[in-house]
């Protein structure tokens, strides 16, 4: 490496849009046309981009093999427009000759992304929905891009991007007691904000990295694009991030052993303080899942905090697993009957009441703490309702009291018991952060 | 190929961190198109979907457009005649995607701190620049980058993809 020494080193966002490109380097700033290795379209979307391929007279994808179809939002269909939907979208995706589709009860499109190893690596990644940044938790250059660019991805396998800017994160030490991935992701809502990573790819590194699971990474990736992220990249194989001669806009270091539970409210997800600010806000619901914080170890960490107590009374509490197979571990490991036996409505796998669809939307004047990606006025149903978005421990804690509670307060955390964030031996990918 | 003059029409002003949840609202996805103009922006300001007119400009602060991929949200704008959007900054996949629907969208600092509500905006495509004829205000917003200024002078990605069915058919 002494050869290389003071020498530029590109960004993981750099070497994967250049390679994906074709070419030796690329910088930032500039725009490419790059080759895109892995496409992925859920029900909201996926007969509109196909309807659009079909009317322009597509008669074949650049390769469907790239390509993979998960119905998880409008599942099941709670009205006979998204059945309608839903159907011409079977209809296309079998006339496309795709594969790889994933029907309703398998999970959040995400999560089923990871766990079916439909992403790898270094890959250059779009899909139809904003959550995409989630597989840079495995070094995956993945971004969310709309309907008509993805229409263009599957007719032609490629599409121009704008090299982003990087921005380096470097984590050091672990997380106390109480405090978790997302306390970690919403600190750095307020922390960066949109206003710095806007277009931009942020690089997470140092040694606090090896302290975190791939859930929890997924986590802090899934949320990036919350302060405008293109990519929100961990290290993975053969993906470094934090590259010494590599061109960083800003830096960040963040002692994970400093964070205390962070929570996000109304009506914005940068507006975030620390849990005690807001602790005592009374509220009528509580959610559990979704793509951000919606897997076994989320729901481990819940139960953990719910286990032989109930919710508070006038309280719902909704849980979604993010898919069937975190269905089935929570299940097996008795965490469905805790929550059950807490009073918690447990649906089948799927995106829930996150996007606003159905499934737990909120009246005028109600108020929900979820674990969740946003709080945007009108995200949960009624443009009048308030939305603070937490950990699954706050969101557990707080459905216990009825109204937001800081997790590291309740008794049995303090009272010896082994640290919740501490019992998982496995993550509901059946392997450790370093996949 | 059309190309890409100038536009000029009435401000309609709205603040910062405008989101895909206030421009589409995700429980109206699947209802019925004019069902679903009914509540553009309405938590922002009740009165736009009613009072908005073809040719209008919507001017906000930053960050507009921020949240999910749903390509709805600049389509609805333009579905109710807005013909371009001016804002202090856009959020990157609302800005990719109303360029791929053919609505201009440019980004331009402070520009919602120099319009008023109703005020006329000029803005030229190609270079960027935006003025308040009336207040004798010119703004320098971000150029749109060739590839997408090529893609606005095809109206947009559906029909460049008639023509690369045209090829593949060949």
């Amino acid at each position: 490496m002494d050869n290389l020494a003071g020498s530029k080193q590109l960004t993981v966002a750099e070497e994967i849009l250049a390679r994906a490109a074709g070419r030796e380097e690329s910088s930032a700033g500039e725009y490419v046309v790059a080759q895109v290795d892995a496409m992925m379209m859920h029900d909201i979307f996926a007969a509109d981009v196909l309807s659009m391929l079909e009317r322009a007279g597509i008669q074949r994808l650049h390769d469907p093999s790239k390509v993979t179809v998960v119905f998880d939002h409008m599942i099941p269909p709670p009205s006979v427009s998204a059945a309608s939907h839903q159907a011409k979208a079977r209809e296309l995706i079998s006339h496309f000759g795709i594969d790889a589709f994933f029907e309703i009860g398998r999970g959040i499109c995400h999560q089923v992304m990871i766990e079916e190893r439909r992403v790898v690596p270094g890959q250059l990644v779009v899909a139809t929905d904003s959550h995409t940044t989630t597989y840079g938790a495995q070094g995956v250059a993945a971004t969310g891009i709309g309907s008509s660019e993805m229409a263009y991805a599957l007719a032609t396998g490629q599409l121009w991007f704008k090299v982003p800017e990087s921005v380096s994160v470097i984590l050091e030490g672990q997380f106390s007691y109480g405090v978790t991935a997302k306390d970690l992701i919403l600190y750095l809502m307020k922390a960066i904000g949109s206003a710095e990573a806007q277009y931009r790819s942020i690089e997470f590194g140092g040694p606090g990295v090896d302290e975190l699971s791939l859930a929890d990474r997924m986590t802090i990736s899934n949320m990036g694009v919350e302060i405008g992220a293109k990519f929100a990249v961990f290290p993975a194989d053969s993906i470094q991030t934090i590259r010494e001669n590599a061109g960083y806009v800003a830096s960040h270091t963040v002692s994970l052993r400093s964070l205390t539970p962070q929570v996000a409210v109304p009506h914005h997800v940068e507006n975030v303080v620390d849990v005690d600010e807001v602790a005592g806000t009374p509220l009528d619901q509580v959610f559990i899942g979704s793509c951000t914080n919606g897997r076994l170890e989320d729901l481990r960490q819940a139960a953990g905090i719910l286990e032989g107590k109930h919710i508070a009374k006038g309280l719902r509490l909704i849980v979604f697993p993010a898919s069937s197979q975190v269905m089935e571990a929570a299940a097996r490991e008795g965490i469905i009957e805790t929550l059950n036996k807490a009073g918690a409505y447990v649906g089948g796998p799927g995106c829930g009441p996150c996007f606003g669809g159905h499934l737990g939307l909120l009246a005028p004047g109600e108020r929900c703490l979820g674990t969740h990606n946003r709080n945007f006025r009108g995200r949960m149903g009624s443009a009048d309702a308030e939305i603070y978005l937490g950990s699954p421990m706050t969101a557990a804690a707080s459905a216990l009291a009825g109204a937001i509670t800081n997790p590291c307060q309740m008794d049995h955390i303090t009272s010896g018991r082994e640290p919740i964030g501490a019992v998982a031996t496995g993550d509901s990918l059946g392997r450790r952060g370093e996949a | 190929m059309a190309g890409l003059p100038a536009i000029r029409g009435r401000a309609w002003l709205f603040g910062s961190g405008i989101s895909t949840d206030m421009l589409s609202p995700g429980q109206y996805v699947h209802h019925p198109m004019e069902e679903r103009l009914k509540h553009v922006l309405e938590s922002a300001r009740p009165e736009f979907a009613g009072g908005v007119k073809p040719g209008d400009i919507v001017v906000a602060g930053a960050n507009f457009g921020c949240g999910s991929s749903r390509e709805s949200a600049p389509q609805h704008l333009k579905d109710l005649g807005v013909v371009a959007v001016v804002a202090d900054s856009l959020a990157r996949i609302f800005s990719r995607n109303a360029i791929a629907i053919g609505l201009v969208a440019i980004a331009c600092p402070s520009i919602s701190e120099v319009v008023k509500d109703g005020d006329t905006v000029e803005i030229d495509v190609v270079s960027g620049m935006v003025s308040v004829g009336e207040r004798g205000i010119v703004l320098e917003g971000d150029r749109i980058p060739e590839p997408m200024l090529d893609v606005l002078r095809h109206g947009g990605i559906e029909p460049l993809l008639a023509s690369i069915a045209a090829e593949q058919n060949r």
